[in-house]
């Protein structure tokens, strides 16, 4: 099968955070960047696929300034084989305008499947991967936690709120990754060593108006200091007590 | 004046709390913007039309039905074309959705056909002349981002539990409508839906939640977490990945970062180390309570209330003392 994987580069998820000056921004220094997590988990995904089902291309794809060029190359150790950079100074917190230059790219790369994660990282929105799926008018499975395919079909498992739901599809299709479905892989020194050779092809990206900006960022305020109120279940009775007096909840 | 379009979330032929909360969000904003209608639509199998009643309750002045026997599933495709086309036809400022499961493929879908940029999983919404302000925690709650969304009209889906459902009461106007598609012919075909257990409530819905931790020590260990959440009466039971990724419980109850994001108004954390990417799920609980037999474990520095000990027997003792405290009630 031929394979897209959309992937974003953000910030490693157990940084401490701090604001940049601008106050629009967080501070990228001393940060590590990475695929982000569901994207790393869609990445596997599409390589297991390939080696399960045969001859196949892995194509990994990313919005972004050349910073993403690590990025891709990380996806191509992992497996990938070849990577697109569609090119902007910097990315928007707009997921439609993403959306519209990754569509752009893939409407015409005659994929079976497009794999995203679920939702980034950093703008935790769960935007683009529907929304890319919407505007090239294939079907769209959002945060699959299992996918199969098999003749030109697919089979997804979704969970809901207190259910899960198992969903059917033609090809070509979206999917959405959610976690627990695979669990990337380390790149070998091998795959590191033959990433470098891979072909990393940068265009120019065709992003939509953006009408998404940050205003601000700011630290979440942070909570009382915890406080330890007794030992073993004899601690029980002053816990309920406070639940019902002071916190209210019983 | 501003007109505001909200999908009011159902289940089967009920009203769902996160699509109650849009309604009284969507009202909220039509206030502040001069007092416009309130436009909720409902979409569901034959009957779903008698939530009209509750939704007016909260603010709805027009209640926009369509009931199709193809809906009994939810059917995103459906809901997605059919919201789209409505949109279209009314001067609306923005289209608002709670950010659920369904949520989650109705919104892209539907700023992707109107053309209207949208912004997910919002706190708080409010309106400055063009642009909407919308407040929405980003890398995994740990930054709160403030975002402007410059357009004549913009979709927002709302993150569950943030904004309360509250009354303005009303006899909202009924109008009916036909699906802009045919649900037999949606692309994604939902085959089958395995539910989670009778009555069990939803993480994201549930006013209290215990969770467990690999300190439980085994997945039968789960049966007093069960208990403590049948004598609070309102609570659902979730997990850690650490437990998730052991199989002890599906990773649908799985709360972090890479699970669901949840606020309840009281979180308890049973045998729980407090690994950030938990904390990253749960922190924004209005109270906490931990138990840990290790007094330096990192939930105890988010816990209102600690106790230090083994769950094994602090979860029972605690469960007996919920029951009795509900019976004096
Ligand atoms: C990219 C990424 C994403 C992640 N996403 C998530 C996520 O979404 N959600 C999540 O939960 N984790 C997530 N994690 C994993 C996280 O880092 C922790 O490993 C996990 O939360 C630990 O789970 P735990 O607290 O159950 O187990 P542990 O950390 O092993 O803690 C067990 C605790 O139980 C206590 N204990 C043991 N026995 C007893 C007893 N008898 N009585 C009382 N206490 C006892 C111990 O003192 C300890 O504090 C993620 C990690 C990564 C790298
Ligand atoms: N700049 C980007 N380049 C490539 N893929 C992206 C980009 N932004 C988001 N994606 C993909 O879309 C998913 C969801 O992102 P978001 O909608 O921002 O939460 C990510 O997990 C990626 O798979």
């Amino acid at each position: 099968m031929k394979i897209a994987v959309c992937i974003k580069r953000t910030p490693d998820s157990e940084s401490r955070f701090r604001i940049a000056a601008s106050s629009t921004a967080i501070d990228e220094a001393g940060l590590k960047f990475d695929i982000d997590d569901f994207a790393s988990y869609a990445v596997e995904v599409a390589l297991q696929l390939n080696e399960k089902q045969g001859p196949g291309e892995t194509v990994a794809i990313a919005v972004g300034p050349d910073s993403v060029q690590e990025t891709l190359r990380k996806a191509m150790s992992m497996g990938a084989d070849r990577a697109v950079q569609l090119k902007t100074d910097a990315v928007p917190v707009d997921g439609l305008a993403v959306a519209k230059a990754l569509a752009a790219e893939l409407s015409a790369g005659g994929f079976d499947l497009v794999l995203f994660g679920k939702h980034a990282f950093d703008t935790a929105a769960g935007v683009v991967g529907t929304a890319t799926a919407e505007l090239m008018g294939i079907p769209c499975v959002t945060a699959a936690t299992k996918l199969d395919i098999a003749n030109g079909r697919g089979t997804a498992r979704r969970e809901i709120e207190g259910a899960a739901e198992i969903v059917e599809f033609a090809l070509p299709a979206a999917v959405t990754i959610d976690e627990g479905i695979a669990r990337p892989r380390y790149p070998s020194l091998k795959g590191i060593m033959a990433a470098k050779k891979k072909p990393l092809e940068t265009k120019p990206a065709q992003l939509g108006p953006v009408r998404v900006r940050v205003k601000s960022m700011a630290l979440p305020p942070e909570r009382p200091a915890g406080r330890i109120i007794g030992e073993g279940a004899a601690a029980v009775p002053e816990l309920v007590r406070l639940l019902q007096t002071e916190a209210k909840v019983l | 004046m501003a007109q505001v379009l909200v999908f009011a979330e159902t289940r089967g032929t009920s009203p769902r709390k996160a699509g109650l909360e849009a309604v009284t969000a969507a009202r909220q904003l039509a206030d502040a913007t001069g007092g416009g209608e309130v436009h909720a639509f409902v979409a569901g199998p034959p009957g779903v039309g008698g939530v009209a009643e509750v939704l007016g309750q909260h603010g709805a002045d027009v209640v926009v039905i369509v009931e199709h026997a193809g809906m009994a599933t939810s059917n995103r495709e459906v809901v997605a074309a059919t919201l789209a086309a409505r949109a279209k036809v009314g001067s609306y400022r923005a289209v608002l959705l709670p950010f659920s499961a369904q949520g989650r493929e109705v919104g892209p879908q539907v700023a992707a056909k109107l053309d209207a940029p949208i912004v997910s999983d919002a706190t708080e919404i409010k309106a400055a002349g063009d642009t909407l302000v919308v407040t929405h925690p980003a890398y995994a709650n740990k930054v709160i981002a403030t975002l402007e969304v410059t357009a004549p009209l913009a979709v927002v889906s709302l993150r569950p539990s943030a904004i309360a459902a509250a009354a303005s009461p009303r006899t909202a106007r009924t109008e009916t409508m036909a699906p802009a598609i045919d649900p037999s012919a949606a692309k994604v075909a939902v085959k089958e839906v395995i539910e989670g257990g009778r009555g069990k409530l939803d993480l994201g819905e549930a006013p209290v939640i215990v969770a467990g931790g690999r300190g439980l020590k085994a997945a039968e260990n789960f049966r007093l977490l069960e208990d403590l959440a049948a004598a609070f009466g309102n609570a659902a039971v979730g997990a850690t990945r650490a437990v998730t990724d052991d199989g002890w419980r599906p990773h649908s109850d799985q709360i972090g970062q890479t699970g669901r994001q949840v606020s309840p108004q009281l979180y308890v954390a049973a045998g729980i180390s407090g690994a950030i990417q938990h904390l990253a799920g749960m922190r924004t609980s209005r109270t906490i309570v931990a138990i840990n037999k290790d007094k330096e474990a990192p939930i105890f520095k988010v816990a209102d209330y600690g106790i230090v000990g083994d769950v094994l027997e602090i979860v029972p003792a605690l469960t007996a003392a919920v029951r009795d405290a509900k019976a004096r009630h």
